[in-house]
């Protein structure tokens, strides 16, 4: 897996002709994305760069406490960014952080201790970026949803206390429906791909010369050390959440009234 | 006495809900009476300590409500909300859950019998049940927990006159039949005449008459 191309600036320059394209598209028909647009080029540029520049000193630095400093970095960032999706359930914060970290350190620990990935930053960095943001996404989405769901299910939860259940057993069918939520984009898209689409790390790795065997196999790789990472993340994400909705005596919360939108 | 009601207030929202109740419910059957929005449903929710008052106390059977072990407080004493809201599957899954977070053995057929349902009914799915038979499936599910008081929220509201006569009459048997009491929230003066023996009249929040039928009514 030796493989590498040089990339230059003016191609990637050339590339932006289709953002022009969808620039042009979202004018033509008022879509008014125009501004997101620009703004998503201009800081996709500067983030990646960034981190780029990132790696490029971890990398050489070859150290572990590196790879740990930015990896909690990216898992402190993807519990803020999954929060705002999460903005129904209370405290969705300190959940979100210890789904995403112990997803993160589960996953790498297990393809470290079964030998499929050596120790070292050049694949701890971009396997560890890979699993925090497919857990963040994960566990947003299953918040998203447990908030929902006990918005709309209140009478029913309720009702459920009122015969002497606990909070985690009134809770047990909409944790379940959001767990599921949060998994099954990943799992759906693991039933299609390669039929529908090509995922990202294997197109990276043909377009590097790879051999496409060994681009099959890393990315199968990761698409499984993927579908656990999001499990564990939605999992613990709602574990935890859900008793954010709920007081010590077994008693629904008031919803906030900012939650309410 | 069955609940003591001291001083208890409550808000919600900002709102003040409940205003400095004070109340003695007897056990029996006791009615809640006043317009909607008068604070009803919440006072009988705190009986229920789905929540909690923000200021004063209640006692039940002697005992501050907070003294006790929510979940046994709640499958001794009883909410039958207004608005059903079973769980998925068959109406005998309903209180087969009941019964066991109670830990009571099952008599499903009479259970039913009691909340005027035929035993055929414990098959049918909850999602294909008419409203009126939510609630009597409501009922049937609190009466899976045999407990000793029951608290009715509104249990008629969204019925026709016959369905009504029909539920006050189970009502009735119930008080009969079991060793049970009934704290009752309506609306309807009527209603709470037909099965109360002593009321509590709420208006804005605020107790405005608390005592035996007639003379909290009047």
């Amino acid at each position: 897996m030796s493989t590498s191309i040089h990339v230059s600036l003016g191609q990637v320059a050339a590339a932006l002709v289709l953002v022009v394209v969808a620039a042009a598209i979202s004018r033509w028909r008022r879509a008014d994305l125009e501004q997101d647009i620009a703004i998503a080029t201009v800081r996709s540029f500067v983030q990646l760069t960034a981190i780029g520049y990132a790696i490029k000193l971890i990398f050489e630095a070859d150290t572990i406490w590196l790879v740990l400093a930015l990896l909690s970095v990216m898992v402190v960032f993807g519990a803020i960014t999954a929060r705002g999706r999460a903005k129904r359930v209370p405290d969705a914060f300190w959940p979100l952080l210890i789904a995403l970290a112990v997803a993160g350190g589960a996953t790498l620990g297990l393809v470290v201790a079964l030998g499929i990935f050596d120790p070292t930053p050049r694949y701890l960095v971009p396997v560890g970026g890979m699993v925090i943001g497919n857990a963040m996404t994960a566990s947003a989405v299953a918040l998203n949803r447990l908030g929902d769901e006990v918005a709309d299910s209140r009478a029913r939860i309720e009702a459920t206390l009122s015969l002497g259940a606990t909070a985690r057993e009134a809770a047990a069918p909409i944790v379940r429906r959001a767990l599921r939520s949060g998994t099954i984009a990943l799992v759906d898209s693991t039933k299609t791909t390669g039929l529908i689409f090509f995922p990202g790390t294997m197109v990276g790795m043909l377009l590097a010369g790879a051999d496409p065997t060994d681009a099959v196999r890393l990315q199968l790789i990761l698409l499984y050390s993927l579908l656990g990472s999001v499990a564990i993340a939605a999992l613990i994400a709602t574990t935890l959440a859900y008793r954010n909705f709920f007081t010590p005596a077994q008693q629904l919360r008031e919803p906030d009234a900012d939650a309410l939108g | 006495m069955l609940f003591e009601i001291r001083d208890v207030s409550f808000s919600r929202g900002g709102r003040r809900v409940l205003d400095a109740i004070e109340a003695g419910v007897p056990a029996g059957a006791a009615a809640i009476v006043g317009p909607s929005g008068s604070g009803k449903s919440t006072l009988l929710r705190l009986l229920n300590r789905l929540a909690d008052p923000e200021r004063g106390t209640i006692s039940y059977r002697g005992s501050p409500l907070v003294d006790y072990d929510p979940l046994k407080l709640r499958r001794e004493v009883a909410l039958v909300p207004q608005l059903p809201a079973l769980l998925e599957g068959t109406v005998r899954s309903n209180l087969s859950y009941a019964a066991e977070l109670a830990g009571k053995e099952l008599d499903a057929d009479r259970c039913l019998a009691l909340a005027g349902l035929d035993a055929g009914f414990g098959e049918r799915d909850v999602g294909r049940l008419s409203v009126g038979e939510q609630q009597r499936t409501m009922l049937a599910r609190a009466l899976a927990q045999q407990p000793r008081v029951l608290l009715l929220d509104e249990p008629t509201a969204s019925l026709d006159a016959s369905a009504r006569d029909a539920v006050e009459a189970t009502l009735a048997q119930l008080r009969r039949e079991l060793d049970i009491s009934l704290v009752l929230v309506t609306h309807d003066p009527e209603q709470a005449r037909r099965l109360g023996d002593w009321a509590l009249r709420l208006e804005e929040g605020r107790a405005v008459a608390a005592g035996a039928l007639e003379e909290a009514l009047a």
